[in-house]
């Protein structure tokens, strides 16, 4: 069905994509949960500065990587004196667009589980003897975990769909950089590439529709309060 | 004293104050809707931070504002039956009942059959009717082994047959465990059955 290269294609979308996402994750829970339970000042501008990515043009987005981890950039600098190594022309630099183009929607989603959160089932566990951290791994977390998972699913199918932003940032290299959206580019430019573009369209529809499915059936659950962990 | 309470704390415009110091037995706090009387169980309960005043519960001083003790919810070992059931509805009845229960010296086959909620272990909180998520509300906090219990108006939004279940249920917990309690009302009936003494608002 799809060709070797159309394969490598395809594990490196999903290589970018769940890297990108096992990034995101952290830094995503702590800007949401500082986001639903903290009041602070900034508390709006931090929200705003979290949404960037969904507004601005991909390419400034991916312009703006390429001036933090360029050779010049303070980023860039930092990583190559202490680690000697540069995220330029490499997968990745891509799974790093990918994450930050992916944070809005994972943050997003993941806010919205955490507020979803009863506090008064929190308070209910305190009296019962929980300290914080007891409440937050026994109530509070499994009680949001659905809508991670759904934050998560709905990024990582972002991630796979990344063009203007990585194409800027880490280039068109076909086997480091060239993800789907952006093999399909190529393919588009080439003569006789018609028949890729097909099959690796179908593949990208495919994927995008499975995530949103996933993504669907598990904000379900967390709506009746189900568990999936 | 099972309850040695003087507190007052700011809400809006207007200001919460009670003071009252009861002995064994059930003391019921009865008056009108909106007087505070959950605000005064939150502050019992370290909920809610009072301004001044002391409590102290069951000769434990858990609050002092001249002091400056202020003992965490967690470690205060008070039983707490909300207005709502607040069960947490990812664990079954079984686990919401045990989740109380690292202290220890809890009987559970006694609390069970009290309250006659044997048959719900398996069961979710979402299936449960009104007056078995109360009953497991109430054996949730019995089972924590606390020093005292703090009812908050048990009987609200149940029929006249839960009500008289709830009722009984109550009268055991407090004659058979001895177990102060402290409870909220606005209904005189149910003050003058569950009563040892009456603070009113």
């Amino acid at each position: 069905m799809l060709s070797a290269e159309e394969w490598g294609i395809v594990r490196l979308s999903l290589l970018v994509g769940g890297t990108a996402m096992l990034v995101t994750l952290p830094i995503a829970f702590v800007l949401a949960w500082a986001l639903a339970r903290w009041r602070f000042p900034g508390r709006v501008l931090l929200d705003g500065i979290v949404h960037l990515p969904l507004v601005v043009p991909p390419v400034v987005t991916g312009w703006v990587l390429l001036l933090a981890f360029g050779p010049e950039g303070p980023v860039g600098r930092w990583l190559a004196e202490w680690f000697g190594v540069s995220v330029l022309f490499r997968w990745t630099g891509a799974a790093i667009a990918a994450a930050v183009m992916a944070l809005p929607l994972v943050v997003r989603t993941i806010r919205l589980s955490i507020e979803a959160v009863d506090p008064r089932l929190e308070q209910a566990a305190r009296t019962l003897g929980a300290g914080r951290m007891r409440v937050f791994a026994t109530i509070t977390l499994p009680l949001c975990a659905p809508g991670v998972l759904a934050g998560l699913v709905l990024g990582f199918a972002r991630s796979i769909g990344e063009f203007g932003a990585t194409i800027t940032f880490v280039s068109n290299v076909p086997g480091e950089t060239a993800t789907l959206p952006l093999a399909i580019y190529s393919a588009l430019q080439r003569p006789g590439g018609e028949e890729m573009v097909w099959r690796l369209a179908s593949v990208s529809v495919v994927l995008s529709l499975v995530a949103l499915v996933a993504s669907e059936w598990l904000a379900r659950r967390m709506g009746r309060g189900l568990h999936v962990l | 004293m099972s309850f040695d309470v003087d507190v007052t704390v700011r809400r809006g415009e207007g200001q919460i104050a009670a003071c009252f110091a009861t002995g064994p037995g059930a003391t019921v706090l009865f008056g009108p809707s909106g007087v505070g009387k959950t605000t005064i169980l939150q502050m019992v309960a370290g909920l809610v931070r009072p301004d001044t005043g002391h409590v102290r519960v069951a000769g434990e001083t858990l609050f002092d504002a001249a002091t400056r003790i202020d003992i965490r919810p967690e470690h205060r070992r008070i039983g707490y039956v909300f207005q709502e059931p607040r069960l947490f509805p990812h664990r079954r009845v079984a686990a919401n009942l045990r989740y109380g229960m690292g202290r220890g010296g809890s009987d559970w086959d006694g609390v069970i059959a009290m309250l006659g909620i044997g048959h719900l272990l398996d069961r979710w909180p979402r299936s449960l009717s009104g007056g078995e998520a109360r009953r497991v509300a109430i054996g949730r906090a019995l089972l924590s082994n606390p020093r005292v219990l703090l009812l908050d108006e048990p009987l609200s939004s149940l029929d006249r047959a839960r009500r008289g279940d709830i009722l009984n249920a109550l009268e055991a917990v407090r004659d058979q465990s001895g177990i102060p309690i402290l409870m909220v009302t606005h209904d005189p009936e149910e003050a003058e059955r569950i009563a040892t003494a009456i603070v009113r608002l």
